[in-house]
């Protein structure tokens, strides 16, 4: 590991500021953040601490739905009685990803922001764009089992591996921000990870020195929230495919997937299909998809997944 | 945790510390100049304080030090073992103010102030915690590599039972999760045993945690 300066910012405002500064990085749960300083894949010179700036409550909106601190971690979001009960599509997610311990120092805004898990992304020998932008791509022609199948490019097929995304991104999260201005923001979760057309190593909307203060829930919409995460073991991998379902006793709904895109991927006409069934809603969904030989396989996966998800809810609705 | 003195300037680093200053960037107060300086110099170095086990510890690190490297380089506590060093195997599990987290992902300075308790604050071969002896009546090992992390695991997800905290193994997210074989089973699926004793270490945590069936 590189040798880094460390500090704890006594401000959300002192954090923005400070990380203007090239080389500059915040550190939250640092699950993500320090595995790949370790690989020599992250070589921050300045790490700002933003453990101790009271962004760990989770509060009730005005408009009724829900503020959560960019700090509060894995373990305690998907714990909160009130995201059980009105948001459970968010818990369930959660408790799928990673592990006890990683979720008891996972944060949300960390969680948004972790990395690929394209091995070629990992393994510093090998040729990658979103690395080393214009070296190439090595995953190209190489094993491609769990890469992208849809929303990829010609420079990077990789897949945002966030399952916590997929249960936002359904429930039209926005990403609350302060730049080191001063100004606040909010993005919503449809624009928050950019596709990586030609510049791969851009993953979102951020901005230099941009701080996650917090991320908002509208308020509860109701319906059988479902997510099932299919993966090459029972617990404690990332997913091949993950669907995350919201059915409606009228049976409209939304649905988000994870494991084929660099983002969670929704496609609202896609949802206007529903009543029709997971076929139709998949075929739709998955229009303009380029699988490769090894991944191919994705594509019925997520339209049988979906089936399933779709007679369960119908069963507990 | 206090930045450690600069031991003099060299040549090089003035004139990285009159680049920096050059450019006429305003830094906040609590980060030093010499930060940009540090990355092509020497280590950067911290002072931390923190409760190891009910002690009290005060120990200069450099910034890279990691929580476990901490406890097992500088504090030969060396019950909590690094298996992958990625956050992978859960070999690194200590308790860190109540929650069970993996040592090898955190920084030694991010947990100033903190209380930590490692397998040897659980019990000792004189007197054992609960767990470490219900380890030893079910034969929870074979090794023995994994079992510091299983035990401070396995101690850490029953208190997370205990609380309502729910898993990805709780059929309901609104009724309170039960102490049943399925629910230990997902809790403990961040330690990993090469040794394949995982049937033992359930038997084992079952037994103290009184699990029905
Ligand atoms: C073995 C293993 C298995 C895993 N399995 C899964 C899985 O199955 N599913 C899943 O979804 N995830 C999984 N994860 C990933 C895990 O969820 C992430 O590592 C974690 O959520 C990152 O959060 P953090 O707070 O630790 O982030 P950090 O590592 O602290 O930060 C990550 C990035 O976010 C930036 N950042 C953090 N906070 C802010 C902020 N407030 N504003 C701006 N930038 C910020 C940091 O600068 C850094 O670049 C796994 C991880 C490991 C190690
Ligand atoms: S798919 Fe993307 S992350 Fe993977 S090697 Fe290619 S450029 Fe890198
Ligand atoms: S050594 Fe920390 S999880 Fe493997
Ligand atoms: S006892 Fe050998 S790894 Fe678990």
């Amino acid at each position: 590991m590189r040798a880094f300066n460390y500090s704890r910012a006594d401000s959300p405002a002192a954090a923005a500021q400070a990380a203007l500064a090239q080389g500059t990085r915040f550190i939250a749960g640092g699950t993500n953040l320090l595995d790949l300083m370790k690989l020599g894949i992250e070589t921050p010179q300045q790490l700002i601490d933003i453990n101790h700036l009271g962004l760990d409550q989770t509060e009730a909106t005005p408009e009724g739905g829900l503020r959560i601190g960019a700090l509060v971690r894995n373990t305690d979001l998907a714990a909160d009685p009130r995201v059980r009960k009105d948001y459970a599509l968010l818990s369930r997610a959660l408790l799928a990803g990673a592990s006890g311990q990683l979720r008891n120092m996972a944060t949300t805004a960390g969680n948004l922001l972790q990395r690929t898990r394209c091995p070629y992304f990992y393994d510093t020998n090998q040729a990658c764009n979103k690395r080393t932008p214009g070296s190439g791509c090595a995953a190209m022609g190489g094993v491609t089992r769990q890469l992208g199948i849809i929303g990829v490019s010609d420079a990077c097929i990789a897949t945002h591996p966030s399952d916590m995304a997929i249960a936002l991104r359904a429930l039209d999260a926005q990403i609350e921000t302060l730049n080191p201005d001063g100004n606040t923001r909010r993005i919503a979760m449809a624009d928050f990870h950019s596709l990586p057309g030609s510049t791969p190593h851009i993953e979102t909307a951020l901005t230099p020195g941009e701080l996650i203060t917090g991320v908002t829930l509208p308020a509860p919409i109701g319906g059988t929230h479902i997510y099932h995460k299919v993966r090459d073991r029972s617990s404690y991998a990332f997913a091949l495919v993950s669907v995350g379902l919201i059915l409606q006793k009228d049976g409209s709904g939304r649905v988000a997937v994870g494991g084929i895109a660099p983002k969670p991927w929704r496609v609202e006409a896609a949802e206007t299909l529903l009543p029709q069934g997971a076929k139709a809603v998949s075929a739709r969904l998955l229009d303009g998809a380029t699988p490769t030989p090894d991944n191919r396989f994705k594509v019925t996966l997520v339209e049988r997944t979906l089936a399933s998800v779709l007679a369960q809810a119908r069963d507990e609705a | 945790m206090n930045d450690h003195p600069p031991s003099g300037l060299s040549r090089r680093r003035f004139l990285i510390l009159g680049a920096v200053t050059a450019t006429a960037f305003a830094l906040p107060p609590f980060i030093s100049l010499k930060a940009y300086a540090a990355h092509l110099e020497q280590p950067a170095m911290a002072n931390v304080t923190f409760e190891v086990n009910g002690k009290p510890q005060a120990l200069e690190v450099d910034n890279r030090t990691t929580l476990l490297d901490a406890l097992r380089e500088h504090l030969h506590l060396t019950g909590s073992k690094k298996g992958c060093d990625h956050g992978q195997c859960g070999a690194c599990t200590v308790i860190v103010d109540g929650r069970r987290i993996n040592s090898c992902l955190t920084l030694a300075v991010m947990q100033d102030g903190a209380k930590v308790t490692t397998v040897e604050g659980l019990g000792l071969p004189d007197r054992l915690h609960p767990m470490q002896a219900a380890f030893i009546k079910h034969d929870g090992y074979q090794c023995g590599y994994c079992t510091p992390g299983q035990i401070c695991s396995a101690v850490a997800a029953l208190k997370e039972i205990r609380d309502g905290i729910p898993s990805h193994a709780s059929p309901s997210l609104t009724e309170p999760p039960q102490l049943i074989t399925s629910e230990l089973q997902e809790r403990m699926s961040g330690n990993i045993c090469r040794c394949g004793a995982y049937s033992n270490i359930i038997e084992a945590i079952s037994e103290v945690a009184e699990v029905s069936a």
